[in-house]
């Protein structure tokens, strides 16, 4: 396999990898007030039950039904731009010969809500290097279908489109998931398949994904083109940086019910020690 | 001819239903939260569900002289009932608010209320609602005069729609409907505000 400049791990990440990797196992990170050991997953229902996908409409209700409409399979992804074998790839194509993992994720929702989800999946690492990352390419772009008989939803401007940095693509944490409490993907969860970047708002976690695109320019996202000053590109979660409207310092859990109070929320929802050195240097206040 | 029968019918039926219902309504939306029947995240549930009774019986009050004067149409012994059930669920809305959504975190509460615009606008209508609803009985009334308090009691006029702007700031995407209430807030407010003028 040939080894190219995408291959290289980052700097920041390389020179921390001892803290990574012993973040990454079951130890309590010392002075973390929520390890990785004690997530305890957000129920199926409950997680199946509310969901944003403006696709099938606004209430958190209306996907659990409405999603079902939508038709995964045949499924296929277009992988193009700065690759090396772009084209059409069916999804059992692109998932050959991976082995899907069980990541029991935080998952943060910009609307200052939370659940920890036992998704499957694999990393997109392990997707982008079937298509052959180039040199040049410095940001990943993604969509999800569109398809309007399918989907009654209004309100974005349709297809919902996202982005990360290369860096933050090539991750160890960034997943592209197939299932959910190892059955399938249900739909309103974004079958057949969708990014899981757990340390940033649940909105760059984009479903139903279609197309992905390896560019040089900084890709538009749907979110930020809709209220630029309240949805940033990066969206890293930060209880220091308030959306402009309401704050993030603290969050509800999904599931813990009427008494359930709020907990604090943590930098990069808590996975800080894991991709702070991806953004080391950098103002998070004004890259929000 | 309607309205004549409207009247008719209204004649007979009490306003203190509406507190019985009102207070009915309130405990089975608690307990549809409590019992998770309101879905994974009974809190925002509750809130959205307080609040919206309340704005929506909020416009219902302002539409009561309207529709005497324009369609003839008399219900203005039931206005102080819905204004009351008004202030009640808007009381229920803060109150879930501070003690179940924000669980009593004071320096997030402090914070809310001094930089965030909606909850400023929420927290404004709640304060014009509370000497409304105090002196929302005949013994006031009596106390300041008719007059002194026709023009106190036109400070809903205030509240109104502030509440309806809270909602539509602090509505992540703008729907339908925090529009419609906007439209309706406004709408009757500017029209007494025109017939007021028209009258002097």
């Amino acid at each position: 396999m040939k080894l190219t400049a995408s291959d290289v791990t980052p700097r920041a990440l390389f020179l921390n990898r001892r803290a990574f990797i012993a973040s990454m196992g079951a130890l309590p990170l010392a002075g973390a007030a929520r390890a990785a050991s004690d997530l305890t997953p957000t129920s199926r229902e409950d997680i199946t039950s509310y969901n944003n996908y403006y696709e099938f409409g606004f209430s958190k209700e209306d996907p659990a039904t409405a999603a079902q409409a939508l038709t995964i399979d045949p499924w296929s992804v277009t992988i193009d731009g700065l690759v090396d074998r772009p084209g059409t790839y069916a999804l059992a194509d692109l998932l050959a010969g991976l082995t899907v993992e069980d990541r029991i994720y935080r998952f943060r929702c910009v609307e200052a809500w939370s659940m920890v989800v036992p998704w499957n999946g694999v990393p997109l690492a392990a997707i982008l290097e079937k298509a052959g990352v180039q040199g040049g390419a410095k940001y990943v772009a993604f969509e999800t279908v569109y398809r309007p008989e399918e989907m009654p939803g209004k309100g974005l401007d349709w297809p919902y489109r996202e982005g990360l940095r290369l860096d933050e693509a090539m991750h160890p944490l960034t997943l592209m998931a197939t299932g959910l409490y190892g059955d399938p993907l249900p739909k309103q969860n974004g079958a057949p398949l969708r990014l899981v970047t757990p340390w940033k708002y649940g909105f760059k976690s984009i479903k139903a994904i279609s197309r992905i695109s390896l560019v040089e320019e900084m890709p538009k996202t749907t979110w930020n083109m809709m209220a630029p000053q309240e949805y940033g590109f990066f969206a890293n979660v930060n209880p220091g940086v308030d959306h402009p409207r309401w704050s993030q310092a603290s969050e509800r859990v999904v599931g813990a019910g009427l008494f359930g109070g709020r907990q604090d929320t943590l930098m990069f929802n808590g996975y800080e020690a894991e991709v702070a050195p991806l953004y080391a240097g950098m103002d998070l206040a004004a890259n929000f | 001819m309607i309205a004549e029968r409207i009247n008719q019918i209204t004649r007979k039926i009490p306003a203190w239903p509406i507190y019985g219902v009102s207070l009915a309504w309130a405990v089975w939306l608690f307990y549809a939260g409590v019992t998770g029947l309101s879905g994974p995240d009974p809190i925002d549930a509750l809130t959205n569900q307080t609040g919206i009774l309340g704005l929506q019986l909020l416009i219902a009050g302002l539409i009561i002289t309207p529709l005497r004067r324009y369609a003839g149409v008399n219900l203005l012994r039931y206005r102080r009932a819905i204004g009351l059930s008004a202030f009640f669920f808007v009381m229920l809305h803060f109150s879930v608010w501070l003690l179940l959504d924000l669980a009593l975190r004071w320096d997030q509460i402090i914070s809310d209320l001094s930089k965030r615009p909606f909850i400023m606008l929420g927290m404004a209508a709640v304060l014009i609602l509370i000497p409304l609803a105090v002196t929302s009985n005949t013994f006031s009334i009596r106390r300041m005069g008719g007059s002194a308090w026709q023009r106190l009691h036109r400070l809903t006029y205030l509240a109104v729609p502030i509440a309806a702007l809270h909602f539509a700031v602090g509505s992540k995407v703008l729907t339908t409907e925090p529009v419609l209430y906007l439209v309706a807030a406004f709408g009757l407010v500017l029209a007494r505000l025109f017939w007021i003028k028209l009258r002097r």
